[in-house]
Parts: C-alpha cells; structure tokens; sequence
C-alpha cells in the first residue's frame, strides 16, 4: 500500500515529480497506512528537539554508514533496520531533513541502493516545514508492529561510481562523461580541503579531480530549502555548464553527502538516466596514491 | 572499558562530575545528556550580543559556533558561546565545556588533558567526526586563555 502522488503543480515541472511531496500533502497525509516519515539530519541531536508528528529518525552516520568497512549496510542489516522503523518493502517513505534537504538526499540516495520502490523527498526540508508553523512533537512513536523488510542485496552500479571509474574517464569529461565537483569555490581550487566553517576531515591535497566542472550544491536550492524551478536547474547545468540528459555524469564532493543533492536534482528532477554519486569523493581521490589533482580554477 | 571514574580523576572536579555523569548512563540515555546541556546553554550577555563579530569562529564544527574567553583581573576564565538553536549538537559540547571550566583559574583550565571529549562516551552515539568539534573548542578555549592571561608576557 502506498500514498497517492502529490498533484501540486510545482512538482510537476520535474521529470520525476513522484519523488517529492510538498509541505501542505504531507501534512495532508500524515499518520496514513502506508506511510512512514523519516528524518535525517546533519545535527544528530535535531530530531530529539523536536519533529514532524510520527516521524522517525535515521542518522546517517551511525546507521547508513558501516562502521568498520567504508562503505554502506549490507542487505540483511539495512533490512533489520527498515523493519526497525516500521517500513516494509511497499511502505511510501517520505524523507526531510535539515540544510537544505542535504542529508535528506543522502538518505533517499542510500535507500535507492537498495531499490526502495517508493521514496520521496519532502521538498522544502526541515526547514520550510518549520517555518511555516506546522506542528512538531519531541514524542517518539512507539515501533507499532515491527514491519518485516525483505533482504535485498544493494545494487551499487547504476548509482554509485568508484575512484577506478572516476580515473578512467579522465580526459574524456568533454566527451560526454562529466564528472560535477559540488563542492565549495574554495575547496575546488585547492584553496582548502574542507567546507567553510566545516571539520577538516584529512585530506592531504586540495584541488579538484581533472577535468570536473564546478557547480556547488547549493545552487539548486532556492532560499526556502525548496528545490529551484526545473528552468532555472537547467540554466545552470544544462546552460551554464553544458551537461544533456544523454551524458553519463558522475558527481562527488568531499565525502558523498553534498554530491548526493546533486545527484537527486539530475536524476529525479532533471531526468538524466544515468547519474552516479562517487562517495568515495574527495577524501578518497585527495589521498589516493598515483591519482591526478588539478588545482585552481579552471576543469 | 575504563573506568570513567578512574578517567576523570585529572580533571577538574566540576569537569569531572559531567565525565562521570556521561559514564554512568547508556549510551541512550548520553544523547539525552547532550541534549539536556544543549538547551542549557546560557544567552551571550549583552555586551558580546552586539558584539558577535569580536568572537571567534570554531571551524571543526559542523554548525556555525562562535566563542570568546575572558580572563578577569583574578585569572579567572569566563567563557560565552553563541550557537543556533538549529544546532543543538555543537550547544551541547559548548554547554558541557561551559560547565567544565567556567570559573576555574587560568592555569587549572589550561591542564586540562586535550582528549576530554572523547572521555564522554559519546563516540558510537555521535560519531567521531562530531567530536572534532568539541576538540576544536577547547584547542581555541585554551590558546585565548594562554593569549589572555599573560598580556605581560605577550608584550615583552
């Protein structure tokens, strides 16, 4: 069982307008059969402060992430954790989050790992849902009946790209294989290894993978946290930067998290069919051994 | 494990309470702690409110986090924190530091051990990527401590 499409006509602009709600349908919807809200935030502790009524909480560090491999849940622990939650395989998820949706979209990207069918992003965030004075509770839902989530297997390469893949396709950015370095002006020169006013998080280099076209996350969220009008992405990708959906693009940043914004704008609003997150980023490739970096500000 | 009280016993005693506070609870019941401290921490008193861009910024924070130390005519270390409410991590690592040292003697705060912040428990709950931050606020606690309690020595 799951939720209706949210008809508004902002959404529908998108190629994909079946992967966001906005603010008044959720509220709409809350507490329906078949829908679970997830939040996922930078700040660990935002949640507990309160949140939207029946929501629960999915940190991305201490339970997306496996904590002695890098790299994500497998299938068996990713499915004790959505029946943890409350969520089954045909569960509508609706996820929001804070900056932006920032972390949000690293969560709806992780989920699509593992094939969710239905997962959604509240447009706005946190954020807009706030600030338009709808409810919020420091209440936790109680785990209802634990829901029974299939295991099934991540399937990494349609969405996910690894460093052989992002060296492989240097010198061939103009050709059709982009690759999109979200980051901040700062870090894409090599003029810091971290976001201003963020954890330095070891990186030995500073600078940009070869050939990557800088495009900073946030340049596809309006000032609301919503997500720009589809005219206004494409001016700047397709403008701007000369991507076409036909393009095989691979995005990163500095751990995967920003990147994934991205990747959620090119893939869901702009409908590119293939886009790929490299999480690996830039405190892989700013390390690696035998990799090329290039500094300042041109690709 | 270590004993947590075995690990506070070369801090302060009012560091040492919260160490020990952190250790005797699950790691649950920590987050709470956390966040308990977060809303805690006291308003900027007036004459630094207007003031915030005397204050210094703490980059190994993930949210914005503004500091300032004062050091009285007594050597005494005041300490103020400006934090958005949206942030109530980062609140809470300044309300815990706020606590811990507010008040002592420039030289007690200044021999406090740099790994404080991982004796809290709280490295599987937040994570150690978010403990940098606290890290990196009792670094700059201490350098404006040294910077602030020796002007004597600093002129010379």
């Amino acid at each position: 069982m799951s939720l209706p499409l949210d008809p508004d006509p902002k959404l529908a602009q998108y190629a994909h307008p079946e992967r966001l709600v906005t603010t008044a349908f959720l509220a709409e919807h809350l507490g329906a059969a078949g829908l679970v809200v997830v939040e996922s935030d930078e700040d660990v502790l935002l949640y507990d402060t309160g949140h939207i009524p029946g929501s629960v909480k999915v940190d991305w560090h201490t339970e997306l992430n496996d904590q002695v491999t890098r790299d994500y849940l497998d299938g068996a622990r990713f499915a004790a954790l959505m029946s943890a939650k409350g969520i089954s395989r045909d569960t509508t998820v609706v996820i929001y989050g804070d900056k932006s949706n920032w972390w949000a979209a690293y969560a709806l990207w992780v989920f699509s790992l593992f094939g969710h069918p239905d997962v959604r992003l509240l447009d706005g965030g946190r954020a807009k849902w706030i600030a338009e004075g709808r409810p919020t509770t420091t209440d936790v839902p109680a785990p209802s009946s634990p829901a029974q989530y299939p295991v099934v297997e991540r399937d990494d390469a349609p969405l996910r790209a690894f460093k052989d893949d992002v060296l492989a396709r240097i010198g061939q950015t103009k050709d059709g294989k982009p690759l999109i370095d979200v980051r901040s002006p700062q870090e894409y020169t090599g003029e810091r290894t971290h976001m201003p006013d963020y954890p330095q998080e070891g990186t030995l280099r500073g600078g940009h993978i070869p050939g990557a076209q800088s495009v900073p996350w946030a340049r596809a969220a309006a000032e609301d946290a919503t997500f720009k009008p589809r005219a206004e992405l494409e001016a700047i990708y397709e403008g701007e930067k000369g991507l076409t959906p036909a393009d095989d693009v691979i995005a990163y940043c500095r751990i995967g998290e920003r990147s994934s914004h991205t990747w959620f704008v090119l893939a869901h609003l702009l409908g590119y069919p293939t886009v790929r997150n490299y999480d690996g980023s830039w405190t892989e490739w700013g390390n690696a051994v035998r990799v090329p970096i290039a500094l300042g500000e041109e690709p | 494990m270590t004993d947590p009280a075995a690990s506070a016993g070369d801090l302060p005693e009012q560091l040492a309470a919260i160490v020990e506070d952190f250790g005797a609870l699950t790691e649950r019941d920590r987050l709470q702690l956390l966040l308990d401290f977060s809303r805690e921490l006291p308003e900027l008193p007036p004459h630094l409110a207007d003031h915030r861009d005397q204050m210094e910024p703490v980059a190994e924070c993930q949210s914005p986090l503004f500091l300032m130390v004062e050091v009285d005519a007594t050597q005494t270390v005041h300490l103020y924190f400006d934090a958005p409410a949206e942030a109530p991590t980062t609140r809470g690592f300044a309300s815990i530091l706020r606590e811990g040292l507010e008040g002592l003697s420039a030289p007690q705060v200044l021999a406090v051990p740099d790994d404080v912040p991982n004796r809290l428990g709280l490295s599987a709950a937040v994570s150690p990527l978010r403990l940098n931050g606290m890290a990196g606020m009792l670094f700059r606690i201490k350098r404006q401590v040294r910077e602030k309690s020796a002007p004597a020595a600093a002129a010379s």
